[in-house]
């Protein structure tokens, strides 16, 4: 038996050794991961409500400038 | 704020300074995590002897230990920010405690199910309701209950003050773990590494288990950083700061 089949082996444990150390590196990834995503839909979910407050803010601009035509045109 | 307070420690509990901060040391964190823990795993699944009485089963212990001591440390700092941002009401502090608990709560489960993959060659059983082991569990619930707490209500803030007062009232629970094994008699061993007094193992074997533990620390530091810098954007995002990295990040 060669020296990686013996460490992979774990003389007989392996069915509990490796999943032990396979749960600690899948959830602690997971751990990683998670806090990167949630930043992610942070960051758009502010930038889509900015673009929306601009917008409105540039509507109710060209709605005012409609309704009050001499307010805009008063240039001589 | 009362003058006793550093003046440096004032300004870094300010949102943008801490988030910053916060991003400036946290790969340092990382690279020492990962550094640190190839250490410990090649020293302990490789260098470190067979057990003489448990042989290579025992080698769970190089993350199940490490991983017991942090599930019992990041509670302490999550009970210990808990009680500041109770009195003092400063917003690090329930960010600190409240990004604390999905941390904690990972390195409980992974305590509890590494605990189990052991026990099952070394005891015959997966699972027994013994002191130590349904203590454990019992911190696995209330970080459960500080998280499902915190997101149940509408207020970020009143959520972080109310799951705050319940992770303060479960501090009590830390003691009940790691003196369990004395207390009442259990199926657990006893500790066998001590802070004070000499521990019961080998150097061979003691060595890739302290280095894990300081890959543990550095990650938690790691990970409690990017999760506090999440959750700073999401609690200031009508703030220019954070607008200010919105618009930014917007063209890569």
């Amino acid at each position: 038996m060669s020296a990686l089949h013996a460490f992979l082996a774990m003389g007989g444990y392996a069915i509990y050794v490796w999943p032990a150390y396979a749960v600690f590196f899948i959830v602690l990834i997971a751990d990683t991961i998670a806090p990167g995503l949630r930043r992610r839909r942070v960051l758009r979910d502010l930038r889509a409500r900015m673009a929306r407050q601009t917008h409105r803010q540039q509507r109710s601009r060209t709605e005012h400038a409609a309704n009050n035509p001499t307010v805009t045109s008063s240039s001589p | 704020m009362s003058t006793w307070i550093p003046l440096w420690l004032h300004k870094l509990s300010s949102p943008p300074t801490f988030y910053r901060f916060a991003g400036t040391l946290r790969p340092w964190a990382m690279a020492l995590a990962m550094v640190f823990g190839v250490i410990a795993l090649y020293g302990g699944l490789v260098l470190a002897p067979a057990d003489y009485q448990q042989g290579d089963a025992y080698r769970i212990i190089f993350i199940h230990v490490p991983c017991a001591w942090m599930s019992m440390f990041v509670y302490a700092v999550m009970g210990v920010s808990a009680l500041i941002a109770l009195v003092w009401r400063i917003k690090l502090a329930e960010v600190v405690a409240m990004e604390s608990a999905p941390i904690g709560a990972a390195f409980t489960f992974i305590t509890l199910v590494t605990g189990s993959l052991w026990g099952k060659p070394m005891w015959g059983t997966w699972w027994t309701w013994d002191a130590r082991l349904t203590s454990e569990l019992v911190l696995l619930f209330l970080y459960l209950g500080v998280i499902g707490l915190y997101h149940s209500f509408e207020d970020r803030r009143q959520g972080a003050r109310a799951a705050a007062f319940l992770a303060l009232i479960g501090i009590i629970n830390v003691p009940i773990v790691h003196f369990s094994v004395n207390w009442w008699n259990t199926l657990h061993q006893g500790s066998t590494v001590k802070l004070f007094g000499p521990s019961k193992i080998a150097w061979d074997m003691l060595w890739p288990l302290l280095a894990m533990t300081l890959a543990t620390k550095f990650y938690y530091v790691a990970s409690l950083f990017h999760r506090a810098r999440t959750d700073l954007l999401a609690l200031e995002s009508g703030k220019d700061w954070v607008r200010q990295i919105a618009e930014s990040e917007a063209r890569p």
